[in-house]
């Protein structure tokens, strides 16, 4: 066997340190404080895995489970269809190519805290471009501080603003490195366009759906700073999703083992999911 | 220095065992390279690294579930999950 050069890894191991730093220390402090009870001081007492155990059969906890799980269903449901769309009646070549990039990026350059602020202004009932025009112009009742509908509408609908740019342009990506010859072989016999999208540019797309579909999942599970800035998980607990309730816990009401655990068990769902759909999607490709 | 990360004997025992199970698949893997890459009962082509983690992550949800569908104590989800590694490494 040729003997690699390995070099390569001491220029990798920087990247390794960093995230010793950011993620598996804290990681690990979180494992520490899921066992244990704390009333500051840096004072703990062993708890073992009391916390697992009672949050694992609390209704509060089901319930912004539930709803972080619907949240992500619905998201991912309407963005990644609405984005292969957009993607598909994109122009590919001439002028319009980079005003449609630039204008599909947009979104995604401004700061989720201030996609929350601006939402929230545009919908305001009496202000907001939006909810203006709904309660008064259309007259329909829309007030998302009073309405739990209106709330989960308005968070949909953000997101898929925000967000549905990302699954545009990684499909676009695909789209563009399909070579002519594919297309002109498919109107030589005949393929209408459904079938050239099946059969041609959506196995073409597949890898960078899977990126983009894994990053929004992810990316939506651990959703906070939009929904927290737009609904603060109301009205009531309407639209308190999990990362919201787990921010509550730990730091609203200062029950970090709790908090800990519940963060264990949801980096655990997010792991499964994200490695299923992974293994799912990559396993024809071996 | 490390006062506040709360460390406490039985999460740095859990943290020991995974680092060594990583230290063990290391030296395995210089011994013998490849992975041991095989397709296994689900289908799924698996190293002996990809093995792990399936068994880690599925011990994990295997005590959750025991947790919150019995409670303590856990003798029997640890006799599923040691069985669970085990037919990830044989089978798997």
């Amino acid at each position: 066997m040729k003997k690699q050069n390995q070099k390569a890894w001491f220029f990798v191991l920087p990247v390794l340190l960093l995230v010793a730093f950011n993620a598996l220390i804290p990681m690990m402090t979180v494992v520490n404080y899921s066992v244990q009870e704390t009333f500051g001081n840096n004072l703990f007492f062993w708890e073992g895995l009391g916390w697992f155990e009672k949050l694992l059969r609390s209704e509060r906890f089901h319930a912004a489970l539930g709803r972080q799980f619907m949240f992500t269903g619905m998201i991912l449901a309407i963005e990644v269809p609405l984005g292969v769309i957009i993607a598909l009646s994109m122009p590919r070549s001439g002028f319009w190519v980079p005003v449609c990039l630039v204008l599909m990026a947009l979104p995604m350059l401004i700061p989720w805290n201030v996609v929350g602020a601006m939402w929230n202004i545009f919908t305001l009932p009496d202000i907001g471009l939006l909810g203006y025009l709904m309660n008064h112009v259309l007259g329909i009742d829309y007030n998302m501080t009073q309405d739990p509908f209106a709330a989960w509408a308005t968070i949909i609908v953000m997101d898929v603003w925000h967000w549905t740019s990302l699954v545009v342009l990684l499909s676009y990506a695909g789209l563009v490195s399909i070579p002519e010859a594919y297309y002109q072989a498919a109107r030589i016999d005949g393929a209408s366009n459904w079938s050239v999208f099946r059969h041609i540019q959506l196995p073409k797309m597949k890898q960078v759906l899977t990126i983009a579909i894994l990053l929004r999942f992810m990316d939506s599970f651990n959703i906070y700073t939009e929904p927290f800035v737009l609904t603060g998980g109301g009205p009531g607990n309407a639209t308190t999703l999990l990362s919201i309730d787990l921010v509550k816990i730990a730091l609203g009401q200062f029950d970090l083992g709790p908090a800990a655990a519940m963060s264990l068990i949801y980096f655990v769902i997010t792991l499964f999911v994200s490695w299923l759909f992974y293994t799912l999607m990559t396993k024809d490709d071996e | 220095m490390l006062n506040w990360m709360a460390w406490t004997w039985p999460t740095a025992l859990f943290f020991i065992a995974i680092f060594s199970a990583m230290a063990v698949l290391t030296v395995i893997e210089i011994r013998h390279p490849g992975g041991a890459e095989r397709k296994g009962v689900f289908g799924l082509t698996t190293t002996r690294g990809d093995r792990l983690f399936i068994t880690l992550l599925g011990s994990a949800y295997i005590f959750l579930a025991w947790l919150g569908l019995f409670g303590q104590p856990l003798w029997i989800p640890l006799g599923l999950a040691i069985g669970w590694g085990v037919f990830c490494f044989r089978k798997v």
